[in-house]
């Protein structure tokens, strides 16, 4: 038990917990395989208030900090990394909101998305443009009181299933990064679709697709912040969102971590259950270890974030990058544990594993998580 | 009078375990060390209610839940989880006068409460109990109100604030039934899946009072109460014990097959 939690934040982890044994776990296994999107349970988590967590009381959600998302966040991903990206990345899209929009699209749009009556979706990736987020090519023209989009995202988290996309956009080319700007696009808008949905090693159960815009017309007044300010807003949400897909590694890596034990526990080779083995002991022993200071450093980087501080940039890397990490070598171990049977499809560890691998890309890659944090090392020193 | 669409949901607190103990010497359910939840049939009854209010509010109408339990004080407990699932209100109805009711005795004590509230339009229950197994309460409730009784609702169809219309399953047919209101229904588990219990609920019902009234604030006479106003009483409970005969047959295959063959001839099996 967390002994530092408040009961509110235990409330979280227990309806958390409740929603991952009745509704995810039961499930997981054939949305995984059919690559169906969890569209009841992410209803649920709306139900439970697990949108409102970040959203500001005054636009219906709850005011928490980012320390709350982390831990709802981690006790979904311990059911299944599917669920939590697609809950995740609802925040993802609307954070942008929350960081730089304006008093009217805070009313307008944050209310409905605390609820869970609306999901969100980030469009930043494109073809040409991953980890050189600078290099994007989807347009914004001025037009009157208008934009005109023409462009194509890629690998969009709940594409498709997401009402309300925050879309990053070159609206003043020639300028590199400080003509990007973020605008507010609303599912059903003319010129708006969505391409072909990708089929992925891991996470196949959420929803990734392409949004294709065509002379796609939106009001001037869903530009977010003002012109130029789209890498600022996207760099800004991702200090607030990285520790959360830390937060996902430590949920994936403590579930896996969980199942190895058991199995060792009750697998018996030459006559005694495994666990009694130094050569697996120790691997139990790492393994814990690990989730244990991942947890460690992503609930410090949560902390930090919520306590004000401006220069989190790093703190926020560290956690991503690390979390995710453990996250890919425990569900390895995992696997490694179960020996056979954890290749196969019977049990969850294969999953699990085939689902980390997203966590070292997504959000930046570990490779860019590096970048940061060295950069914002030679730039203001160690602390 | 406002107007506002009241829903009353009953439950009742029962062993979380399905190894239920009895004391032999005083024939009533061990309840010591044992978890204690919502009647699995009442968490029905409340989703029910909830997603009957959330319906009102839908179209435009105030809807308001209140649950209601009779039992000692601990139960205080299932009317919390009620409200972080969605009820607004709770009452427990606790007094010593009240233990050792049977269903007569607890759907009068249940009756005396109601008739406190006002504006009620619906009563919602779960079919029966896992610890009692009755399902009395119920029809006995609705009979001391005189208003209409549906058991076993597994849908309802529409609802206004002047009728109910319910469909429930019978042996081999559908049944739906018409009602005015007020009327009482219970429900089994084919009806809803209860959602789980929300943030915000649970932290209203953290803070929330929950007003405990005893057998002075129902009017009732301690006569009608309790055990001195059951019909029935227990007189023995117990765990039936069952005796199992284990014979080992021996012999070749041929030999075994044909002892058993012979065996199974001798209890008319085959």
């Amino acid at each position: 038990m967390h002994y530092f939690l408040s009961e509110e934040q235990q409330m979280i982890v227990d309806i958390c917990r409740q929603i991952v044994e009745e509704r995810i776990v039961p499930v997981r296994a054939e949305l995984d395989e059919k690559g169906i999107f969890p569209k009841d349970i992410i209803d649920e988590i709306g139900k439970s208030d697990l949108f409102r967590l970040f959203i500001p009381e005054a636009y219906g959600g709850m005011g928490t900090g980012i320390f709350e998302v982390c831990l709802a966040t981690e006790e979904l991903s311990r059911g299944c990394l599917s669920v939590a990206t697609s809950y995740a990345a609802s925040g993802l899209g609307f954070i942008p909101i929350i960081v730089m929009g304006s008093e009217e699209q805070k009313q307008k749009y944050l209310p409905d998305l605390a609820e869970g009556k609306k999901i969100a979706a980030f469009g930043l990736t494109e073809p040409e443009a991953g980890s050189d987020a600078g290099s994007i090519r989807t347009r914004a023209v001025k037009d009157g009181d208008f934009y005109i989009l023409n462009g194509t995202k890629q690998w969009i988290t709940n594409g498709g299933e997401a009402d309300i996309y925050t879309i990053f956009a070159v609206s003043n080319p020639g300028r590199g990064a400080r003509g990007v700007s973020a605008f507010i696009v609303e599912k059903g808008t003319e010129g708006f679709e969505f391409g072909k949905k990708e089929n992925k090693l891991g996470i196949r159960a959420s929803a990734t697709r392409e949004l294709i815009f065509t002379d796609c017309k939106i009001p001037a007044g869903n530009m977010l912040g003002s012109e130029g300010m789209g890498f600022i807003t996207a760099m800004r949400t991702f200090d607030q969102s990285r520790p959360a897909v830390g937060a996902q590694g430590v949920g994936v890596a403590q579930a896996a971590l969980e199942v190895a034990l058991d199995y060792s526990k009750t697998r018996k080779q030459f006559g005694v259950p495994i666990s009694s083995f130094q050569a697996i002991q120790h691997m139990l022993a790492d393994m814990a270890t690990q989730v244990e200071a991942a947890r460690a450093l992503v609930w410090h980087a949560a902390k930090v974030i919520d306590s004000g501080e401006k220069n989190v940039a790093k703190l926020s890397a560290m956690s991503k990058m690390f979390a995710s990490d453990v996250a890919m070598k425990v569900t390895i171990d995992a696997i490694q544990v179960l020996g056979g049977y954890g290749y196969m499809k019977e049990y969850p560890v294969e999953k699990m594993m085939r689902d980390a691998k997203i966590l070292q890309i997504y959000e930046g890659t570990n490779q860019i998580q590096r970048n940061v944090i060295a950069l914002e090392l030679i730039k203001r020193g160690v602390l | 009078m406002e107007n506002i669409f009241r829903i009353i949901v009953c439950i009742k607190q029962v062993p979380g375990t399905t190894e239920i103990k009895i004391n032999p010497e005083t024939n009533t359910l061990v309840r010591e060390g044992i978890e204690t939840v919502i009647n699995p049939f009442d968490t029905y009854a409340i989703e029910e209610g909830v997603r009957i209010k959330e319906r009102m509010q839908q179209s435009g109408s105030e809807a308001e839940v209140t649950a209601i339990t009779m039992g000692p004080a601990q139960s205080e407990s299932i009317l919390r989880e009620a409200i972080s699932l969605g009820a607004d209100k709770a009452i427990l109805l606790s007094d010593r006068a009240f233990a050792g009711a049977d269903t007569w005795a607890t759907a009068l004590t249940l009756k005396n409460a109601v008739k406190k509230l006002e504006g009620w339009r619906l009563i919602i229950l779960g079919k029966q109990t896992l610890d009692g197994d009755t399902g009395q309460v119920g029809p006995e409730l609705a009979h001391m109100l005189n208003i209409p009784f549906i058991g076993y609702a597994s849908s309802i169809e529409h609802i206004s604030g002047q009728k109910i219309t319910v469909k429930r399953l019978a042996e081999d047919r559908y049944e739906t039934f018409e009602v005015r209101l007020p009327a009482a229904i219970s429900v089994g588990k084919d009806i809803n899946v209860p959602r789980v219990p929300s943030l915000r609920g649970k932290l209203k019902a953290k803070n929330e009072t929950i007003p405990v009234l005893n057998i002075a604030d129902l009017s009732m006479d301690e006569k009608d109460a309790g055990l001195s106003g059951s019909y029935t009483q227990v007189i023995k409970i117990f765990t039936p014990k069952h005796v199992y005969e284990v014979k080992m047959i021996e012999g070749s295959p041929d030999e075994q097959a044909e002892e058993l063959f012979t065996k199974l001839k001798q209890l008319n099996i085959v």
